[in-house]
Parts: C-alpha cells; sequence; structure tokens
C-alpha cells in the first residue's frame, strides 16, 4: 500500500516516524523537511506517551480531509516520543473514555483513505 | 512618551448580517466613529484597517471620500485589530498625523474555518488525516493546561455562562440569551473537552476607532477621552504553542501572549492588579481561562477558585469579557480585537449600561490569534 508521504515512516519493525535533526543547531522536528543540506533524517522513538488528546466529534471539511464521507468520531493527540519530540497523530484503538495525559502508547501504520498512514496506538501489557 | 487618545468608537453591531457585505459594515463602522469624533473624514491622517475574509480596507475611501489619506491594510489573522491599533498610535507618536482611524471588519462563512496545509507551509497529508482544524488546537491545549493545573469542566461551563449572561447586556453582542450551567455542560461535545456552548463561532461585524494625538485632543475640546497608556504587540517565541504544529519540542516556552501583556504594563508603568475591566480573547472557554494567567493576572490553576467565586463576573474582582466576549458576540476575524477596546471605552467612559463596571478608570484588553500573535492594550481615563 503507498505511504501517505514519502519518508514520513519507516516500516520496522517497530514502525518509527522519520523526523529531521538541525546539523548545525541540533533541533529535532517532524516531519523531516525537504532541505537535505540542512537537516538529517531521525528516526524518532517508537513508543512514547500521550501528552495532551482530544476527540474530533464533527467531520472536518473536504478538502483537505481525505477521510469517507461516512463520518465516526475519532480520537487524536499529542504523543511524547522518548523524551526526543512531542508529535501530533490520530489516536487508534483506544476507547474514548480511556483517553488520560500520560498513557502509553507506539507508534503503528494503518490504512487511511487507500494510503498506509501513521497513528499512535495502545501499547499491549507483556 | 506623548500621549494618544481614543476619542471616537464606532460599531456595526456582531452577528449575521444577510445581504450587508464586510466592507459596508466596515464603512458603517467608520463613520459612526467619526461622529463619535465630531471629526470629519477629511480631518484624519491617517487609517489602518483589514479583514481576514471581507475585502481591502483600503477600498473604503469610495465610499467615506477620496481625500488622499494614506490607508494601510492590515492582515495579521486574529490580532488585524490590534495591528491596526498599534499601528494608528504609533504614527501619531512619531508625527505623521493628528487624527488616525483604524478599523476592523469581517464576514465569515457558517462552520469551522476551513484552512488549506499548503497556505500554512505544511505537507498535504496533515490535512488529509483530519488535523488541520483550529477547534482541536484549542481542546489540545486546554487539556493538557487541565491537566497540569487541576482547572475543571465545570469552571469551563462558568466562562460560557458568565459570557452569554453579559452578551444578553451588550446591544452590539450576537448571542443575548442566557444559557444554564446546566446546558452548557450537557450539550454535546465538539472538540472534548469543549461542547458546543463553549466556543465561539465566525459571524460578522465591524469596530472602528478614531485616534487623537494629546495637542489634538485639547485642540478639539475633545469631552470624553480615553487615553491609550500602551500598546504591545508581539509574534510567539520558540517553544510556544500554536495553532497547526505536527509536532512541538519537549522543552516547551511561554506563549507571545505572555511577552505581549508583559510590553503593555512595562511601558504603560502599571501592575496587574491596577486594573479595573479585562477584555480577554475567548476563543472558547478555555482561553479566557488560559489567558488570565498569561496576561499575568492570576497563577495558573488560580482560575479555578476566580471562577468559582465570581471574581470575573460584572461586580467581581476583575471583570473579564464585560460584553461577552468572543463566545457571545462571535468571531468576526478583523474585527474582534477591536471590538475588546470599543468595550473597554465604553466602560470608561460610563456609558456601558446594564452591564456598566462601576468606577472604571483603567481597562486591559487581549487579542491572539494565529499562527502565533498577540496585541495587548491598556486604557485609563
Amino acid at each position: 500500500m503507498e505511504a501517505i508521504a514519502p519518508r514520513l515512516f519507516v516500516a520496522g519493525p517497530p514502525p518509527r516516524l522519520v523526523g529531521g535533526r538541525d546539523r548545525q543547531t541540533g533541533r529535532i522536528v517532524f516531519p523531516l523537511p525537504d532541505a537535505p543540506s540542512r537537516f538529517e533524517p531521525l528516526e524518532l522513538p517508537p513508543e512514547g506517551r500521550i501528552w495532551s488528546w482530544t476527540v474530533q466529534r464533527f467531520r472536518p471539511k473536504s478538502p483537505p480531509y481525505a477521510g469517507p464521507e461516512a463520518f465516526a468520531p475519532f480520537a487524536l493527540g499529542y504523543v511524547e516520543l522518548g523524551d526526543m519530540l512531542i508529535v501530533e497523530g490520530r489516536l487508534s484503538g483506544f476507547a474514548f473514555d480511556s483517553l488520560r495525559v500520560g498513557l502509553p502508547c507506539r507508534t503503528v501504520l494503518e490504512p487511511f483513505a487507500g494510503r498506509l498512514a501513521y497513528a499512535f496506538a495502545p501499547v499491549e501489557a507483556s | 512618551m506623548s500621549g494618544v487618545a481614543i476619542i471616537g468608537a464606532g460599531i456595526f453591531p456582531f452577528g449575521r448580517h444577510e445581504g450587508v457585505p464586510g466592507l459596508q459594515q466596515g464603512v458603517a463602522a467608520a463613520r459612526a466613529a467619526l461622529a463619535d469624533a465630531g471629526v470629519a473624514w477629511a480631518d484624519v491622517g491617517i487609517a489602518f484597517g483589514g479583514s481576514s475574509a471581507a475585502g481591502h480596507a483600503d477600498t473604503m475611501v469610495a465610499d467615506l471620500g477620496l481625500t488622499g489619506v494614506p490607508f494601510i491594510n492590515v492582515a495579521n489573522g486574529c490580532a488585524t485589530g490590534g495591528s491596526a491599533l498599534a499601528a494608528a498610535a504609533a504614527a501619531i507618536r512619531a508625527g505623521q498625523a493628528e487624527l488616525a482611524l483604524a478599523v476592523g471588519f469581517d464576514k465569515h462563512p457558517r462552520g469551522a474555518f476551513d484552512p488549506m496545509p499548503a497556505d500554512w507551509g505544511l505537507p498535504d497529508w496533515y490535512g488529509a488525516l483530519g488535523l488541520m482544524l483550529t477547534t482541536q488546537f484549542f481542546a489540545l491545549k486546554l487539556r493538557r493546561y487541565m491537566e497540569l493545573y487541576g482547572i475543571t469542566p465545570a469552571t469551563l461551563g462558568r466562562v460560557a455562562e458568565k459570557a452569554f449572561a453579559n452578551g444578553a447586556l451588550a446591544g452590539h453582542a450576537w448571542r443575548r440569551t442566557p444559557i444554564d450551567l446546566e446546558t452548557i455542560l450537557a450539550a454535546p461535545m465538539v472538540n472534548d473537552p469543549l461542547t458546543k456552548y463553549m466556543f465561539c463561532s465566525p459571524a460578522e461585524g465591524a469596530v472602528a476607532l478614531v485616534l487623537a494625538s494629546e495637542p489634538k485632543v485639547r485642540a478639539l475640546g475633545a469631552a470624553r477621552p480615553v487615553w491609550l497608556k500602551a500598546v504591545a504587540l508581539r509574534t510567539r517565541p520558540e517553544g510556544s504553542f500554536e495553532v497547526f504544529a505536527p509536532a512541538l519540542a519537549v522543552e516547551r516556552g511561554v506563549s507571545p501572549t505572555v511577552l505581549a501583556a508583559d510590553a503593555a504594563f512595562a511601558a504603560a508603568g502599571m501592575d496587574r492588579a491596577e486594573i479595573d475591566v479585562a477584555q480577554l480573547q475567548d476563543t472558547e472557554s478555555g482561553a479566557e481561562i488560559m489567558h488570565m494567567a498569561e496576561c499575568g493576572f492570576c497563577a495558573d490553576g488560580e482560575q479555578e477558585a476566580w471562577l468559582a467565586d465570581g471574581a470575573t463576573r460584572i461586580g467581581g474582582r476583575l471583570p473579564v469579557n464585560t460584553d461577552g466576549g468572543c463566545l457571545a458576540c462571535g468571531e468576526p476575524i478583523g474585527a474582534s480585537g477591536l471590538r475588546q477596546v470599543y468595550e473597554n471605552v465604553m466602560q470608561l467612559r460610563g456609558t456601558a449600561g446594564a452591564r456598566q463596571v462601576e468606577g472604571a478608570k483603567t481597562a486591559f484588553s487581549h487579542v491572539y490569534g494565529a499562527p502565533g500573535v498577540s496585541a495587548c492594550a491598556i486604557l485609563t481615563v
């Protein structure tokens, strides 16, 4: 399946998002800017904790939203990946009433509107 | 620093006006402000104005009169009005003009704003995944803040309850029916933890202000000048949490609001405790809560007690958003920041009617917008 964007993630396992590190300042960013002379690619930690969250209760307008016409509310949030970067994404597989700041989660790849996208899912108890 | 006063204020009511272009609403507000100041358009030496979605402010010279006046368009998102005010004051202080006009107006389609990723320098996938919504940003910033500082949903509800109660007393407000706390809290969620009554809606409306230099105030014999003690505009510093951010640095910083508020109080040589009434950007209930602390009126977390005690109601320790703010007035982006200043002018003149804060002598206003810009103004009489 085609990725929703090139150089956004690597499949792993485990899947990881690809950010960038400023070659001069060391500042870490996501997504990786298209400026190879300034930023070097950096695979971000695959796991992290929910930093903030919300539930999208109404269908976003299209464009730019590419989801199906039939809409179901979805969770999204910011996840602090390791101590490296706080990244925004859809939260997949969480019951809405279970969402809390600090919940552990992991990067996953899943289909979205016919392309492969990233999301953050619960970490299964081992 | 030489004095600058607001000697005229005009408003075109906020809400929905079928068939009335935003630009015409701006013209109406400008005429009202000129009449209120008792001056003619031909007397105005410089003008600043803008809208986000309703056209070019400078084209209103076709209606106001072709006097050759320099008219500069301002496009600074939600801070357009604050930017126009700051520029008008600076022009007077620089001696460019003795009388200046600041005008803001707008007219938006119904429903949430619909920005495109490319216009914000973002990749298409960000919008495709459904992450390109301002309402999400407000909810995400607020959820984090509630977690850190113990703010409860009831406090968010109290902000909205107060807004609609105040809006019922303001002739220029859009939502003029009080809504009780239970209804607000039980309403459908839009973006958790915010229910539909906790968000403002895009709307229409216009505000204009006439500013004058101190010598001009005296020469005109202006009866009720309101002095612009300070106006400060700042953009975001490193580590600020702003809308449409695919990632945030772990090391967090302060917001542009903190910088603008500090600069305004420093320029005015005043303390927070000296402020009698405040208008704070309340795009949603949580924004008012967070901006109370970012502007320095309370410590993080103290809002919980302030709201429970009614400290920000009219009659409370620091009345906030006395005309119902964005929640009751709606948000015409180009006009919102000037509406706050209009309301403060009414309060300081003592002409705010049923919503008058008794004996108000000092007022603060704060506007904030994407992608991280804030303007604060301090007025005195």
